[in-house]
């Protein structure tokens, strides 16, 4: 497999779109392939399960390059396969039906226990241990997050995380209230929404320019407004605790379409009797919004809220293309990637302070999690 | 979470029924109390059109800046550029040919060569994962189901670090070297890791949002197929991806400009020669923070393929988000 990335590598970047894409195609077709014959009856298709059950996991294992010293893996994996094949013949959906069950989801479930699942368990190990990972060391890690300029971080963080989502909901609510029905409600929609689509990086430019400040003439238009309102400039990116603030503001400026375009969603799928009952009991516009519209789409509410508020969790781009942590702005899970790209990388450090990141989500975490479990039992 | 299921696009025919049933009703509605709603709206349609030009300044100003002499951009406003409109292309031109590590154009091919394949390989694997989870049954369905959906808000930070040294140091147990890992840490222009790391932070989302959609395609189809003798494969084939489309290409936007848009992946898993448009431009800004004439036409340059899509695909990335609010 190196070889073949490595060759790969060597072609111009463009060509290697369509070899990469034929490649995983031919891969992809042999999985079909399999699944398709599998659970067919009769020897020849039973020998042919056979062989693909030993077979496949032995290539596997090789093609991944094992070393010598464990080159036994390789039999190894071919005999588990075969136990596999020995346990699919006595499978409830008759025979071939588990290897065709793992055929259709061992690739995506592999890649996820091996790209996601092991590192959060690595990253829970390495937060304990120091930074070149041989030492025990506590607590000491979190310790060292919490101090020094670590708890500004954490503060930083939690700050982002409460004010992100409730002004972006509020705002995208208010908004997608404003122009419901509106003329020209397209349009007032596609410009708010399109802050969606622009990355982190490209908002953090945009808004860079319009906080720049220079000596003499201001280019930037927030000092030019405190200039035409009788003020005097000021360095805004590095004035804290303001700085903060004027980097939330650009996290609010790409999420609000999102809420906007979610709230606006649900509110059209609110009933209008509802909405002409109450204004028939002589509701007005607000008391028709508070007690009919904000009860009808709460749930919408909650999920633009939680998304809104990992999000905000997960901030990374923002900062790395403005402020870099400098003056009082950075974030844990900013910082969490700079440690770990110091030479030598501070794995222990980096990793206590993803585990605090992880820590801070999990409340969104078992709630989401509770609630498909309630859908799916209840499907 | 409730709303993600009810709010998918419906596969089912009903929905156009249901939509001009509703656009009748809407208008009946109109004609009895048209001018009384209008009449309340003006204040909100007001702070509507102010939200809406707050919200929208700050990109024409960088865009209107993109066009202007660099000698003006630094010694006066760009809402004076009406009264000296002299405006250019060069800062393109020259943002193009601009090179840190790699030129700016280089970058934005990079960008390409990551995000096409880091788009089609997580659809594939996931069709392939929510098919089973949604029309095969096998015991565990449920609780492996609800894992692969926990991990959707799993921070990649968390991931990020592990994951790289799997890739470069392979597996050891003790002190006993099992894998090599991919051994691609010389080798220039590889976009190897950052394809395989983007495939995976995608699937969990991936496989929901595809189940989602085609567990709710009619049972009858499902079962008439069946009937017929169709194997699962055939199904999968002839009836699920076609029906299925709608939901593959609001996915696949997201994806797009999920992977388009993205920094910190790129940060860690590529190096010097594939940086995407994203990290030269991230690194642009932080050594030659006051150029504007290179980091407006930049940054124009990143954010046009996302606004094409945008524009051209509305539709689907609405859906898109109104099916998984819960990208991470």
């Amino acid at each position: 497999m190196t070889a073949f990335f490595t060759w790969l590598a060597g072609l111009p970047p463009l060509a290697q779109i369509p070899v990469v894409l034929l490649v995983f195609g031919i891969v992809i077709a042999l999985v079909v392939f399999f699944i398709e014959f599998a659970p067919r009856s009769g020897r020849k298709y039973t020998i042919m399960r056979l062989l693909v059950a030993i077979g496949v996991p032995a290539v596997l294992v090789l093609m991944l390059g094992v070393y010598n010293d464990a080159i036994w893996l390789v039999p190894l994996a071919a005999v588990l396969g075969a136990g596999l094949f020995l346990l699919d013949l006595r499978a409830r959906g008759g025979k071939g039906s588990l290897l065709q069950l793992i055929a259709f989801m061992a690739p995506a479930v592999i890649l996820l226990a091996v790209g996601l699942f092991y590192p959060l368990v690595k990253t829970l190990i390495a937060a304990f241990f120091s930074n070149d990972g041989s030492t025990f060391v506590g607590l000491n890690n979190f310790v060292q997050v919490l101090s020094n300029q670590g708890l500004q971080a954490v503060g930083n963080q939690v700050l982002w995380v409460i004010v992100t989502p409730i002004l972006a909901t509020v705002i995208g609510l208010a908004y997608a209230v404003f122009i419901d029905r509106s003329h020209g409600e397209r349009v007032l929609k596609v410009l708010v929404f399109m802050p969606v689509a622009i990355s982190f990086v490209g908002a953090s430019i945009i808004f860079k320019f319009f906080y720049d400040y220079q000596q003499g003439n201001q280019i930037g238009l927030l000092n030019q407004i405190v200039i035409w309102f009788g003020g005097t400039p000021v360095n805004w990116l590095q004035s804290f605790p303001l700085n903060n603030a004027l980097l939330i503001v650009i996290l609010i400026w790409t999420q609000t379409g999102f809420a906007m375009v979610l709230l606006s969603a649900a509110i059209k799928g609110i009933p209008d009797d509802q909405i002409e009952a109450a204004e028939l009991d002589g509701a007005n516009a607000f008391q028709r919004f508070r007690n009919v519209t904000v009860p009808g789409i709460r749930p919408t509410i909650i999920v633009t809220w939680i998304t809104i508020a990992i999000v905000s969790l997960k901030v990374y781009d923002i900062i790395a293309a403005t402020t870099q942590g400098q003056n009082g702005t950075s974030v844990i899970s900013y910082q969490m990637v700079r440690l770990f790209q110091n030479l030598p990388p501070q794995t222990g450090t980096s990793s206590a302070e993803a585990l605090l990141l992880f820590i801070l989500i999990l409340p969104f975490l078992i709630y989401n999690t509770n609630n498909i479990r309630k859908q799916r039992l209840g499907l | 979470m409730s709303a993600t299921t009810d709010d998918l696009p419906q596969p089912i025919a009903h929905r156009s029924e249901r939509a001009r049933e509703r656009a009748i009703r809407k208008a009946e509605n109109a004609s009895l109390s048209d001018t009384k709603r209008r009449l309340s709206s003006t204040g909100a349609t007001i702070a509507a059109v102010v939200i809406a030009v707050i919200w929208t300044v700050p990109t024409f100003g960088l865009f209107i800046t993109s066009f202007r002499q660099p000698a003006d951009i630094n010694t006066s406003g760009w809402w004076t550029f009406l009264s000296n409109p002299d405006l250019t292309l060069s800062n393109y031109t020259n943002t193009l040919q601009f090179t840190d590590t790699i030129t700016v154009a280089q970058s934005f091919v990079n960008s390409l060569v990551i995000v096409i394949p880091a788009t089609i390989f997580p659809i594939a694997l996931a069709l392939l994962a929510a098919y089973a989870f949604a029309w095969v049954n096998f015991r565990g369905k449920n609780i492996l189901f609800i894992a692969v959906f926990s991990l959707q808000v799993v921070p990649i930070q968390v991931a990020l670090v592990p994951l790289l040294s799997l890739f470069s140091n392979g597996v050891t147990i003790g002190n006993w070297a099992v894998f090599p890992g991919l051994n691609l840490n010389g080798v220039e222009g590889s976009f190897a890791r950052i394809w395989i790391a983007h495939t995976i932070f995608a699937l969990p989302l991936a496989i929901f949002l595809l189940h989602n959609f085609i567990a709710a395609l009619p049972n009858d189809i499902m079962e008439a197929a069946r009937i017929d003798g169709a194997s699962h494969g055939q199904t999968f084939f002839r009836i699920v991806l076609p029906l299925a489309r709608p939901a593959i290409a609001s996915f696949a936007i997201l994806q797009f400009l999920w992977v388009w848009n993205d920094l910190l992946v790129a940060t860690i898993f590529t190096s010097g020669s594939n940086f995407p448009i994203t990290k030269l431009l991230t690194d642009l800004a932080g050594t030659y923070g006051q150029t504007w004439y290179l980091l407006s036409a930049g940054t124009f340059l990143a954010i046009i393929v996302p606004l094409i899509v945008f524009f051209a695909l509305q539709r689907y990335f609405v859906r898109g988000l109104l099916a998984g609010a819960t990208k991470g």
